[in-house]
């Protein structure tokens, strides 16, 4: 059984960003690029059903679709434990584009369990793994907190409203990943540094697909009205200040 | 031409947020020259659909069909993108949340519709087409173009209001032919009777502040007298001393109430992430420098163990409890 876990390189998450060219681009200046949090979390738990043996996985591959400015978060990801890593070389331009990208990755290449996190910290679309499935006609499990394997079938458990379901589709799927699926990322150990390094990384050309959206600017949150402080001695005043401003109580 | 939303059910019945869902979808149709068409998948009695009628839907079409009764993402996009077609639907507004999230960037694919995902606002214009999302986690916010004929929209949660305007809906069945879903249930384990986090007008967070899982029952009682849901921070849920369900931030839930109370909470960008797009933040932290007054509206600096009781004392005298 094969895995794949697509990357994508985000700014770290403390990062407090700005933007340049009249606010349509990220100021990249002196941001720390990282593994989408949700994506070293799928990483973690590919792994780990790798490390056992009953599980029958035989193989985790990562997958990313970016520039070659991007290759360290790849190397991150080879380090942490992946055996092998593609590349698509393509600045990527929305959800769309880059799901379109990797589905040409997973065609090619054949996984049984696609692993994707739930969204990536700097779009928040919650997109690209449900679009990955629909371009490759498979079905999808989304919001995923489990995922076992047992007789060699995958066994999920999806966050619902108010509860969980456990549920079973038939591979190849992919899953979309959220909290839960790994109790903490994996960090990679010196050998996996060194291994890395000399890993090579496979590079595909990106097929030319049109973005469907643009962004035409960002903003900044709107600031926030000034905190007005209540003496901790007198709480009650907090009680009538919520309910005469807020009418919420 | 029209606009379409796809109205989810819990156990036959429609929420708050589905009625939110329409009025949004009615006002963009508005926005359009057009009017909103619901679509509901399952079992929904006819009183339930014609309610979708009291915010805007002008038609309601159901579609009940034993095998749609679990949510099979690929099933449901081909059922909504079916009923899309067939009305001309310009737009088809989804909700954000787990099963909208399944099944929009889905429909997107299935009709080259462009996704505007996490909206927060009505379209800031229609020619061209561009919704305003959260970015960066709440760091920033976006002005995206919808660049396709058809759209894609997720409607992020708690973030318009209802509006009533009552219309006599009808309500049309239609039976849609689906491949046979994928996905099978084993196992449903619900939580009854707890007022779901996501739901929430208000919210009452503890964090690290608190210093023991021992020391939560103000917070609840808080709660419970405000009608409030609990919530916590990462480091409590990895504590234990809360379940993971009320984990709020980056990486739990993503909440917008109108009303947040952090107590005990330092605010790390990590946790802001998961409530800044609350109405009103109040938190209450020993600490004066602690990165949470910068967002809230409304604080005290104190030792929440000794200021949470007489909050709870001041609920208790204002509600006449």
């Amino acid at each position: 059984m094969k895995i794949l876990v697509c990357i994508s390189n985000v700014p770290d998450t403390t990062t407090k960003v700005k933007f340049v060219d009249g606010n349509t681009k990220l100021d990249v200046n002196g941001i720390q690029w990282v593994i989408n949090p949700w994506d070293e979390l799928s990483l973690t738990r590919a792994l780990e059903l790798k490390d056992d043996a009953s599980t029958g996985v035989k193989s985790v591959t990562v997958a990313h679709v970016g520039l070659a400015a991007s290759e360290p978060t790849i190397r991150k990801a080879l380090a942490i434990g992946a055996d092998d890593a593609i590349r698509v070389n393509a600045d990527p331009t929305d959800a769309y584009h880059v799901a379109a990208q990797l589905a040409e990755v997973v065609k090619k290449e054949q996984f049984d369990i696609i692993m994707c996190g739930i969204e990536s910290s700097d779009f928040n679309s919650s997109a690209v793994g449900s679009m990955l499935a629909e371009f490759l006609v498979m079905p999808s499990v989304s919001a995923v907190s489990s995922l076992r394997i047992e007789n060699g079938t995958a066994v999920i458990t999806r966050e619902i409203d108010g509860g969980k379901e456990i549920v079973t589709v038939p591979a190849p799927f992919v899953a979309i990943v959220q909290k839960g699926i790994a109790k903490e990322p994996r960090i990679a150990a010196m050998r996996g540094i060194m291994m890395a390094r000399t890993k090579v990384i496979k590079l595909y050309e990106p097929v030319a697909i049109d973005a469907l959206t643009e962004t035409a600017k960002f903003e900044m949150p709107a600031p926030r009205a000034a905190c007005k402080f209540v003496d901790a001695e007198n709480p009650k005043q907090l009680i009538e200040l919520l309910q005469a401003e807020t009418k919420l109580i | 031409m029209s606009v379409l939303v796809y109205t989810e059910n819990w156990d036959g019945k429609f929420k708050k947020s589905s009625f939110e869902l329409v009025s949004y979808a009615s006002k963009v149709a508005e926005m359009m020259g057009t009017s909103a068409v619901a679509v509901s998948i399952g079992n929904v009695d006819e009183a339930e659909l014609k309610q979708l009628g009291n915010y805007g839907a002008q038609k309601v079409i159901s579609v009940n069909q034993d095998s749609l009764k679990t949510l099979d993402s690929q099933a449901y996009t081909s059922v909504i993108a079916t009923v899309a077609e067939k009305i001309g639907a310009k737009v088809i507004v989804v909700a954000n949340n787990n099963s909208g999230k399944s099944i929009a960037p889905r429909l997107s694919v299935k009709l080259k519709a462009a996704l505007g995902a996490g909206v927060s606002k009505l379209p800031v214009s229609t020619s061209p087409f561009t919704v305003y999302k959260r970015a960066f986690s709440g760091g920033a916010y976006a002005d995206v173009v919808l660049k396709t004929d058809v759209k894609v929209i997720t409607l992020a949660q708690n973030s318009f209001d209802i509006i009533e305007t009552a219309k006599n809906a009808t309500i049309e069945k239609m039976d849609v032919s689906v491949d046979a879903p994928k996905t099978q249930v084993k196992e449903v384990q619900k939580q009854s009777g707890k007022l779901l986090l996501t739901d929430a007008e208000i919210v009452v967070s503890g964090g690290r502040g608190m210093k023991s899982a021992d020391n939560w029952s103000p917070i609840i009682e808080l709660a419970d007298l405000l009608g409030a849901a609990t919530a916590c921070s990462r480091p409590v849920s990895d504590e234990g001393w809360r379940p993971h369900d009320e984990h709020t931030g980056q990486t739990g839930k993503i909440i917008a109430p109108n009303l947040y109370f952090a107590v005990g909470i330092s605010g790390a960008t990590q946790h802001i992430a998961g409530v800044s797009s609350s109405k009103y933040i109040v938190a209450i932290n020993n600490d004066k420098s602690a990165p949470i007054f910068e967002v809230a509206q409304y604080g005290i600096v104190g030792d929440a163990q000794k200021v949470l009781p007489q909050l709870v004392a001041a609920v208790k005298e204002i509600k006449g409890k």
